[in-house]
């Protein structure tokens, strides 16, 4: 609106002095913009809809022509039974990590900052396995787990509990990578929950004393919980879309196995890609990856406007 | 909630609770750091003890450094995600400075664009990526591992929204100063930038310090490894699985991300946070 009204007023005054400014503006933004403009259609947005136009070919790498096959990648790939097993074990990790990470992380936010003591001890431990590299703790986890001197099964047997051959054990092994993908975005979640915790208004608490509410959980209910609604909305969509995004564990612990086990779509995608080079059919499989995360991603964005909507 | 005062059981809840959980949270890392001071046959024995009886740190550190060359992925890393953030912020600060105070056709259209990459998650992007790079000969260099970040619309994206709370007087006053527009940028929006660009570096440098997909597909020269790809490397080179110099390599890998994040809980909580919006 403000920008026609300074054109509305602009124009009957133009003078050939003004209109060169202005067109000398336009010159100066396209310099400025243009290098970002260019490298986000050479790494963004090309690639993209190359995979989209790759998806409908039989290319490998390296091969001297390739062929239109439409959707048969498509059809190969929902009747193959790695790949439906990927989708289903991607699924599942994200099923079990989001609300496992979801809830943990808003659990320990309430607790944390229901009290002032040891604070920023708990925040800080909390939040180490968020940004140490995780391919490093993966190694680390794979020699924890180790069946016979591994750190989890030694605990066990000292309260004599039967321990697991955690990674290779067919019927355990994704509940032992969700377990680790659960250690590692518990932080990042209490992070954000606490950022929502402290914009809620001090005076809703206030209020709600004097309307009677006095026990820590009504407290929960009536004020906290509807106050977060919208950060917990936010906080489920990014955290499947990263958890859709699992791995470095798989990758180096497992290998998708055993016996396709714990494979996942991007696994699915980076062996076909990468080891097998059939990028036509990988192509395929990063389709159907980029189709969960930006049906998450359109999730993420109608709530954002919802909440913009609630201010 | 209101941070007040609790009741003493309450208080002492808190705090078994968040403790049994700062337990589990930092086992990993204190496996790892004492499994790194212990000899081979104190780690394969079947009896849990948490502190070393024969001190054989310095042996497996010397392991460490020597067995594979460590100190060249470490600088290697550093080499790749200090220029990354470097062009990241020289591509994206005209940018964002045109797309937050310059007036000019399609601006609309540009930062719509922005907002749509966004959405883009890093691995939809490999393929074609990796197959230009095929043939256009940069696989295995420096250049494949940081060519396809330099365009960080994330960093646009955060450079845009805080340039927009900078006053046009001071542009104006610069401009009555006969300061060129790319004067404005580097010599009069940079330095009021710092704060956002320090939690954007925070990001950036956390997020390619622990990449593990793309160095992994577009590098195969040992020479040219980074952190990830080396401790991968060292284990799967690791005959007889010798796990103290494994933990000691897994520990140096980390460390300096964990040391910076401790002495800076405050600014690395906020960079990532920042960063719930992108994926």
């Amino acid at each position: 609106m403000a920008d026609i009204a300074a054109t509305a007023v602009r124009v009957p005054a133009a003078t050939t002095a003004n209109r060169r400014r202005a067109w000398r503006e336009e010159l100066t933004a396209m310099s400025l913009a243009g290098p970002a403009m260019m490298l986000m259609f050479l790494f963004l947005i090309g690639p993209v809809l190359c995979i989209l136009a790759l998806s409908l070919t039989d290319y490998q790498l390296g091969a001297k022509s390739l062929r239109v096959i439409g959707l048969q990648n498509y059809v190969d790939m929902f009747g193959d039974r790695v790949f439906r097993r990927s989708i289903e074990n991607t699924l599942t990790y994200v099923g079990i990590v989001v609300p496992a990470s979801v809830g943990l992380g808003l659990g320990a936010a309430l607790l944390i900052e229901a009290g002032t003591s040891l604070r920023a001890f708990y925040r800080a431990a909390y939040f180490l396995p968020v940004m140490a590299t995780l391919i490093a703790m993966a190694i680390v986890w794979e020699f924890m787990l180790h069946p016979r001197f591994g750190l989890v099964n030694l605990s066990l047997k000292a309260i004599n509990v039967a321990g697991y051959d955690w990674l290779q054990d067919r019927a355990v092994v994704l509940y032992t990578l969700c377990g680790i993908g659960i250690w590692q975005s518990v932080g990042f979640n209490m992070v954000l929950f606490m950022a929502g915790l402290t914009a809620i208004p001090k005076d809703l608490y206030e209020a709600a004393a004097i309307d009677g509410v006095n026990n820590g959980w009504d407290r929960f209910l009536t004020v906290t919980w509807p106050m977060l609604g919208p950060v917990t909305l936010f906080v489920v969509v990014i955290t499947a879309i990263r958890s859709f995004q699992v791995f470095d564990t798989v990758q180096v612990m497992t290998k998708g196995g055993p016996n396709r086990a714990s494979e996942v779509l991007l696994y699915t995608m980076y062996s076909e890609g990468f080891e097998f080079f059939r990028s036509g059919y990988a192509a395929a499989v990063t389709v159907v990856f980029l189709a969960f995360v930006l049906a998450l991603a359109w999730l993420n964005a109608h709530i954002l406007e919802k909440r913009v909507h609630y201010a | 909630m209101n941070g007040g005062r609790l009741h003493p059981l309450a208080a002492l809840a808190r705090h078994v609770v968040l403790m049994a959980g700062a337990v589990l949270m930092i086992a990993p890392f204190a496996w790892m750091f004492l499994t790194s001071l212990k000899p081979q046959g104190e780690i394969l024995s079947a009896e849990l003890r948490l502190l070393p009886q024969h001190w054989n740190a310095v042996h497996n550190y010397t392991m460490a450094f020597t067995r594979v060359p460590m100190l060249r992925f470490l600088l290697n890393g550093a080499i790749v995600t200090a220029a990354i953030f470097v062009l990241q912020v020289v591509v994206a600060l005209p940018c964002a400075y045109a797309l937050a105070k310059l007036r000019f056709h399609g601006r609309g259209a540009l930062f719509a664009t922005v907002l749509l990459c966004l959405l883009i998650p890093v691995h939809a992007t490999a393929i074609p990526i990796y197959i230009m790079f095929f043939h256009a000969g940069v696989l295995d260099s420096y250049a494949s591992l940081v060519l396809p970040f330099v365009i960080s619309v994330f960093g646009i994206f955060l450079m845009r929204q805080f340039f927009m709370t900078v006053p046009n007087d001071l542009i104006d006053a610069a401009r009555i100063d006969g300061i060129g527009e790319f004067g404005i940028v580097w010599r009069i929006m940079l330095p009021t930038a710092v704060p956002a660009l320090i939690a954007f570096g925070i990001f950036s440098v956390v997020a390619h310090w622990n990449d593990y997909f793309w160095p992994l597909i577009a590098i195969n020269s040992q020479s040219l490894y980074t952190p990830p790809l080396g401790v991968v490397f060292f284990r799967r080179n690791d005959q007889g699985t010798d796990y103290g110099p494994l933990m000691a390599a897994a520990t140096i890998v980390i460390l300096p991300l964990v040391v910076a994040f401790l002495l800076a809980q405050r600014r690395f909580i906020e960079g990532i946070t920042f960063t719930g919006l992108k994926t």
